[in-house]
Parts: C-alpha cells; structure tokens; sequence
C-alpha cells in the first residue's frame, strides 16, 4: 500500500534509469535530506553533532570506501584505517605547505593522495585474492602507521607524531561550531555518496561486480581486470582518504598515527558486514549500527539500572554493554547475514504488496 | 502484550538517550570524569580514579565539600580510547556548564584531541605529567594544565639524578633511551638531545613497538651497546616485560631508571624477581606513610563508600596519584573561590583562573595532611606546570622506597623548548597569545 506504484509510468529512458524510481523514494529522500540540513541543525544539541552525527557521517564515508572495494569489486581489504591516515596527514600537510591552500581542496588532495597510495596497495590484487589479499592490505596498515610515525617531516617535526589540524575556513567564513561542521560533512557526504551510487550503477560499477562475481569470466569477456581492480582500489581510498581527512578536521581536531589502527579497519569492516556488502545504504545503516548502539547502550543502561535499583558499576556496565553489542551483532548476522540493508529491502518489498501478500 | 511492551521500552529507552542531562545547581561543584576501568589500561585506572573520587568523597564527609559546596562528579567510560574519549567529553560537557573542576583524561591521546575543543568550551583540562607539554606556556594554551611536571623536565630531572651519581659529570657515558614508540615515548627525545648536547654522553635511541611483549631485539642491542644506564620510558604490559628481558641479558636494573608512567606496582609486582632494584621517576610517594591516604581509608572506608573493591591498591602508587590529582583541583577550586566568592560553585572559567594562579605550599600540603605527598606546586600565566619536580624511587622487591629528594629538572634548558613549540602551534592555529605580563 505504501510502496504502490500504480500509475507510476515511465516514458522515457531517463525516467527509467533514475536512482529512485518509485515515487515514495524520491519523496522520501527529499524528507530525509531536509531533515537532515534543515531540521536537524535547528534541533540538536552540540553533543549530538560533535558525538554522534559528525562521528556517523565520517565512518559512513569510509564504510562507503570499504564497501566499494570490498562489496562491489570483491577485494578483501583491512587497510581502510591506513588510508584514512593518508588523507588526514596529506590534506593536513597541504593545508600547512601550500600557502592559500582552500581547505575543500586540500580535502580532496588528500583523498587523491590517499588514491594513489590504495593503488599501491592494490598491485598484489593482480596475483592474490580472498584471504590473501587482505593479509596483503594488512601491510599497508603497518607500513602507512610506522612511516608517519617515522618521518616527521610528516607531521610538520611535531616530537610526538601528533598532528592538529587547521582552521576550515572556506570562502572567509570559519566553521568552528558544531553546526557548521556537521553541515559541512554532511555536505561532502551526499554528495560523494551520490556520486558512489551513479557510480556503482554505471559501466565502473557494473566492471567492478563482473569482477567480483567471476573474474575469469569477466576477463573472457572483455574487462580489462588490472584496471578494474586497481580504480576499484583507488576510488575506494580516496573515499576513506577524504573520510580520513574529515575525521581529523572536523571530528577529533588532532589525531596520532595510532589512532589509525588496525582496530578501527576492523570497524569499518564491521560496519559493511552488519549494514551489509555491496550496498550504499547499507554503509549508512552500519555506520549507525556499530557507532551508536554501544553510545545508546552506554546511556540506557546506567539508567536501567537505577530504575531498578540493581548496584552495577562504570566497569560492569561497560562489560555488559560490550556483551550485548555482540550479541546482537550475532543475531543480526543469523536473522540476515546479507545485512541490514537487505532487512530493509525486504521490508520494501512487503511494503509493496501490503497488505495482500501471495 | 509483547507489542505494547516493546513499543513501551522503545519509546523510554529513545526519551532516555534524547533526555539531555540538565544543568547541574549553582551551590555544587560538578567534576566531569572521563576515566577507564576496563580496556588495555584498566587496570592503571582502577586505581587512580579510585583514588580520585575517594578523594572527592572524602572532601564532602569530612569538610562538607569545599567552603560548604559540595562536590559531585560524573564518570564515563573512556577504555582509553580517543573516539570514545571525545564522545564522553561531549557528553559531560553539557552538565559542567554551571561548574566545573579540572578535567582529567589520564591520557595524552584523548588530552590532545580535547586542548582546542576545552579552551573552546571554556573548560579548563588537567594534564598531570602526561598530555600536550608544550601547554607549559600558558600564554598559547590557556585552558590546558600541564600540571607538576612534564616529559621533558622528568628525563631531565632523571639526567640530573644520574649526574649525581656519576659525580657530577656525564662526559663519555652511554645513556640508551628505550621508549614506547608512540606520542608519549617520544616526548622526551628533544629534552635528551639537549641534555646530551650540554653534558657531552653518548644518547643511543631505542624503539619498542606497541603493545611493547616482544622485546628481544632491543635488549640484544642493549647488550651489545653496554650502556652506563637505560633511561626507560614504558607503559602497560612493555613495562614488566622490559624488565623480564633485563634480567634475561642480565641488565642490572638498579642502571634503569623509568618514567613515571613506568613505575607502579602494576609493572613491578608481575615482573616479580626481575624488578628488585629497578628505579623510576615518581611525582608522588607511595604507600600509607602519608596521614591524608590513612585518613581517607578511616572516613571514606570506614563508612563503606570508598571507590576501590580492592583495598590492597589503596597506597599504591597510582591510587596516590589520582588523590594528589584531587588534592589539586580541589585546591584550584578553593584558590577560584578566593576570588569569586566563597561558597558558590566555580564554573570552567574561574577554576581556569584558580588553576593558573595555584600556590600550594609545603605548609599547605601539611594542613591537608599530604606531605611529601606531592611537590609544591606554584603556577603563573607564564608557567602551567608549577613545579618540574619528581623524586626518583626504587622498588625493593616488595615496596616503592624514595632514593631521592624532589629533584627539578633543567628549568632554563627544557623550559625554551616548550615556548618554541608554543609558538609553533599558535602560529599553525593562528592564535594571539596572552601578554602574561598583564595577567593578574
């Protein structure tokens, strides 16, 4: 009933290939994207923006990176976190050497940056795959930390390797508060991820899953499988170049090469397995699930405690948040193992057909 | 039935997360704790928020709180991690709005990411012996306490205590620096290469990788460099390890001498035999010697509201180190009420104020019943760390005993490192520092 379509007719070719093409969506979208830069900004509180929404968008773009080399071109990767590195130190290193640098294009060469070192990484994909490859990505991990930590030049001679991000100062006004960074990824946010979506639905896309689905096949007929897996490689680290350099500008405001480390590649790999592989949505859902369901935890169980007067302390109830964070995880992956996307695409489908289902 | 009870426990559990905490009343003195007790470090944490609120606590049962405000605190999780770190600061951040007492983060990486949001939000942040060093020059950093002693002036307070040893002169010795290859090990490079520059020994610089388990390496280097001592800066599980490994190549530990961050009971008591006669820089004595840590025990204790499950960490090293921690900021608290008015909570502001103009004295820390506790502590515009001093102990198989008097570091050496620094990062931010002169 929701989902009906009746009298939705398409008449044109650009009418079919749209991204939404039922009408509801579009609304839908429209709804969310207003909610999102207009509703929101007028409602949240600052610790909402600066603990839980600028934190979701940053990991749902790399998620976003880690979803198209891992979910659409099929190449295993624990690298993600290095290659946030790489962005945040390039565009932080442009920001300070370039004089008159914008920031948006530091941000991008920081991505690009990051590109280029994904490509690198992504040359043994031609020889290894599965496993293989990821313990291969495991070296960028290790060599992208060790190397920031070993140049300081890298760091602008900082004694501990710690970086503190710039001013974003874009057309003479600043973004200092809360607001207005969160508006500002929000911004690069939507509009990388629509370029991901057009992205993923074009010819690249379509090379990438030839790829991921069979290669040999996709080499018999006709993909060039050494470019396809290494732009796989470089749009994908761009993604979490940027994402990179957004968590060091707009999120934490000074990071060490240790913060990017192999626990938060195992996040955001995370994040794709439970929102679910190869799908947009399903960075965002899984952004939201690993990021805010121990934060959500974390507030309602102290609470639950007190309403029913039980003596849990700090520790405990860290321990006992972790326990459920991972057992739901499980029974998310045992009730559908392709994600929470794919939850949602079923509750589309019976939407559709509601309330007679055959 | 199960509908309505789940529609009945969303909707609570959404109006309990979207139910900001509101602000806290005037006539308290709300501390915002970001503290660990679980994660990699949990252990280390236990014992000095323990410590901490112990303190806390005892300053409302026995005095009703400071000047008749009572003190009241909130704890988050951090797992020493710098996300959740952020978040919890955050979160707590909302309710310090009326007052506020210093900040303690326990951990550089988290102090780092909060020293531009803090002096953003007005809040002032402790960093006891850890954190943002160069934070040292307030007129750059005016929120940010790099309070007692820093990296810096501890490695060069240790190169003094070695100096002495060695008669007054360092010319042709071999000093190894072995360090957590992370922001804190790395800290106190420059302060050594300044050290060896001025008293003329040979400086050879050793990495351990994080966690720090596996050390083998650098030990055989160790040996075959034969240095004259190992200054040691280790954290966690490298600690007891470093010092398993000495007594493997058969090292002599009394030539070790370790940070603070390396020298608790945590790292000796597991290293069992290898750890006799192992020293460390300390900016607190341990034990129950100290009346203020016996009285705490008597009240706190006795009326079975004390913080740490295990008595026996009460007296340890960190234990001490989170009350002297507190014996700080309450008086910060006491110093800002001197000026804004006895009896009323402090909000972020004014402690800030208190914490820069800080003079605890011999003569104080005896009326508090802390003596030898923790050094004098005297802070100014110019000069957030307030004392440079750490003792050097040595642990004796059982116990941390002092085998030195409070030590300062080399003042007119380190201290020009840290402005240099400071003006870096204020040029980088592009930030106006304060003329401290005019400060009053």
């Amino acid at each position: 009933m929701f989902y009906r379509e009746a009298g939705q007719f398409k008449t044109s070719y650009g009418a079919d290939q749209q991204i939404l093409p039922i009408r509801q969506d579009r609304i839908g979208m429209v709804v969310l994207l207003a909610v999102a830069f207009l509703g929101v900004p007028l409602f949240a509180s600052e610790y909402w923006f600066s603990a839980i929404l600028i934190p979701f968008l940053i990991f749902a773009l790399a998620a976003l990176g880690l979803n198209i080399l891992t979910g659409y071109a099929g190449q295993l990767s624990l690298g993600s976190a290095a290659f946030m590195a790489v962005g945040a130190y390039a565009a932080y290193n442009f920001q300070l050497r370039v004089e008159g640098m914008p920031i948006l294009v530091s941000f991008l060469l920081g991505g690009v940056t990051a590109a280029g070192v994904g490509i690198l990484f992504g040359l043994p994909s031609l020889r290894i795959k599965g496993f293989y490859l990821a313990v291969a990505t495991l070296a960028a991990q290790f060599f992208i930390v060790w190397c920031l930590t070993k140049f300081p030049w890298l760091s602008n001679n900082s004694s501990s390797g710690v970086i503190s991000a710039q001013k974003i100062i874009i057309f003479g006004h600043e973004f200092s508060t809360p607001q207005e960074k969160y508006l500002l990824v929000l911004g690069i946010v939507v509009v990388l991820a629509l370029a991901a979506k057009n992205l993923v639905r074009g010819n690249v896309g379509r090379s990438w899953m030839a790829v991921r689905d069979m290669d040999v096949a996709a080499e018999v007929i006709g993909f060039r499988i050494m470019r396809t897996k290494l732009t796989a490689f470089a749009v994908s680290s761009f993604y979490c170049g940027v994402a990179g350099a957004l968590y060091a500008f707009c999120y934490l405001g000074s990071v060490e090469p240790d913060g990017f480390s192999l626990e938060l590649s195992f996040k955001i790999l995370f994040m794709i397995i439970i929102g679910g592989v190869g799908s947009i949505l399903g960075s965002f859902i899984g952004a939201a699930f690993i990021l805010l369901l121990p934060v959500f935890l974390d507030v309602l169980l102290p609470a639950v405690s007190r309403v029913l007067s039980l003596p849990v302390d700090g520790a405990s109830i860290s321990h006992i948040q972790t326990m459920i964070f991972g057992a739901l995880i499980m029974f998310f992956l045992i009730v559908e193992p392709h994600g929470l996307a794919r939850l949602w695409q079923i509750a589309k489908e019976k939407l559709r057909l509601w309330p007679f289902p055959h | 039935m199960f509908k309505q009870f789940k529609i009945v426990a969303s909707a609570a559990a959404v109006a309990a997360v979207f139910a900001a905490p509101g602000a806290v009343m005037a006539d308290e003195q709300f501390f915002p704790i970001p503290s660990y007790r679980v994660g990699p470090y949990g252990a280390n944490g236990e014992a000095f928020y323990g410590g901490f609120v112990d303190y806390l606590n005892y300053v409302n049962m026995k005095n009703g709180g400071i000047n008749g405000v009572k003190i009241t605190w909130e704890e988050c999780e951090t797992e020493y991690n710098n996300a959740k770190g952020v978040e919890c600061y955050e979160r707590l951040k909302s309710k310090a709005k009326a007052s506020a007492g210093p900040i303690h983060t326990m951990s550089t990486g988290i102090s780092y990411a909060l020293v531009d949001k803090s002096a953003q939000d007005k809040l002032p942040l402790a960093m006891m012996g850890y954190g943002r060093t160069d934070a040292v020059d307030g007129s750059v950093f005016p929120y940010a306490f790099p309070l007692i002693t820093t990296y810096q002036m501890q490695a060069s307070a240790i190169v003094k205590f070695i100096k002495d040893k060695e008669k007054g002169s360092l010319e042709g010795k071999k000093i190894v620096f072995l360090y957590h290859d992370s922001a804190y090990g790395k800290e106190p490079i420059v302060a050594l290469e300044a050290e060896s520059r001025l008293n003329k020994f040979n400086l050879v610089q050793i990495p351990v990788a994080h966690p720090g388990n596996e050390q083998g390496a650098q030990w055989l280097k160790i040996r075959q460099e034969k240095p004259d001592y190992v200054i040691f800066w280790g954290w966690g599980v490298m600690n007891q390890t470093a010092l398993k490994a000495a007594q493997k190549v058969g090292f002599p530990r009394d030539k070790i001498i370790g940070s603070w961050w390396a020298g608790s009971e945590e790292d000796t008591v597991p290293a069992g035999d290898a750890a006799k006669g192992y020293m460390s820089a300390t900016w607190n004595v341990a034990g129950k010697n100290v009346p203020l840590i016996t009285d705490i025990e008597k009240v706190v204790y006795g009326a079975g509201q004390g913080n740490v499950k295990d008595k026996s960490k009460l007296g340890t090293i960190l234990y001490n180190r989170g009350v002297s921690a507190a014996v700080v900021s309450v008086e910060a608290i006491y110093k800002a009420q001197e000026k804004y008015g006895k009896g009323k909570g402090m909000n972020g502001e004014q402690v800030r104020w208190g914490l820069e103009n800080l003079n605890v004295t011999d003569a104080r820390l005896k009326a508090l019943g802390a003596t030898g506790l923790l050094p004098e502590v005297k802070t100014s515009c110019s000069n957030h760390e307030g004392s440079g001093k750490v003792k050097i102990q040595q642990w004796d198989g059982a116990k941390w005993v002092p085998v030195s008097d409070w030590i300062e570091g080399n003042k007119s050496l380190i201290h020009p490192l840290f402005e240099a620094s400071a003006k870096q990062y204020a040029k980088e931010k592009g930030i106006t520092p304060r003329d401290c002169s005019k400060e009053k």
